[in-house]
């Protein structure tokens, strides 16, 4: 289960690289806010794999506060591009 | 390092979180692979909904079985990413619509059958 866990974490790893190359390359705006929503749920899923691998909850509300701010952050750089503001 | 736990429970867990985590590496690659920026809202919805489901589940179980005691606050984030996935791509797909749009590229328009309404 050890090494499973260690699998699991290698290719959220490798999913996050690949979000981080479009975050990085991606050729307009639109893209990037796209690509930077899928590297939080990575890494939300990153946190929630170390949390089983070392068996303790702490983890939990880690992935929790980083799965609301992946959702904050993403409604409002949407928001930005749809307005060219945040608050209006 | 890992926690002891039923043979079942361990085989279980594991698969389930390697499913999970290799659902959200096939849409992050997805994200990689498509051209267009339609398309590549997609694949990411692999790993925020069945990916992150199936992670969520194993740690269900993970913990249940662990602590000898129903351990069900996974569902918190599971519900939380249900609510807010459709949610935040709506806004942002419609975002990139205004913004092609205003550029004058309406992916939207299709040149033989435009409704007059529209």
């Amino acid at each position: 289960m050890s090494s499973a866990l260690i699998a699991a974490q290698v290719l959220v790893a490798l999913a996050m690289a690949c979000a981080l190359y479009r975050l990085l390359r991606g050729p307009r705006a639109q893209d990037r806010v796209l690509a930077l929503d899928t590297l939080y749920v990575n890494a939300m899923l990153l946190t929630l794999i170390f949390g089983i691998r070392y068996a303790t909850t702490l983890y939990f509300e880690a992935a929790l506060v980083i799965g609301m701010l992946g959702f904050v952050s993403t409604a409002a750089l949407a928001k930005f591009l749809l307005r060219g503001e945040v608050i209006e | 390092m890992t926690a002891q736990l039923p043979a079942w429970a361990a085989f279980v867990v594991a698969l389930l979180v390697v499913a999970g985590a290799l659902l959200a590496f096939i849409g992050s690659l997805g994200l990689l692979q498509m051209k267009t920026f339609y398309e590549r809202v997609h694949p990411p919805t692999m790993g925020t909904t069945l990916g992150t489901g199936l992670v969520l589940i194993g740690s269900m179980i993970f913990f249940t079985v662990l602590e000898a005691r129903p351990v069900l606050h996974e569902i918190l984030i599971g519900a939380f990413m249900t609510l807010n996935t459709p949610v935040t791509y709506m806004l942002l797909v419609r975002a990139a619509l205004h913004r092609d749009r205003a550029e004058g590229s309406d992916p939207l328009e299709k040149p033989t059958q435009s409704p007059p309404g529209r």
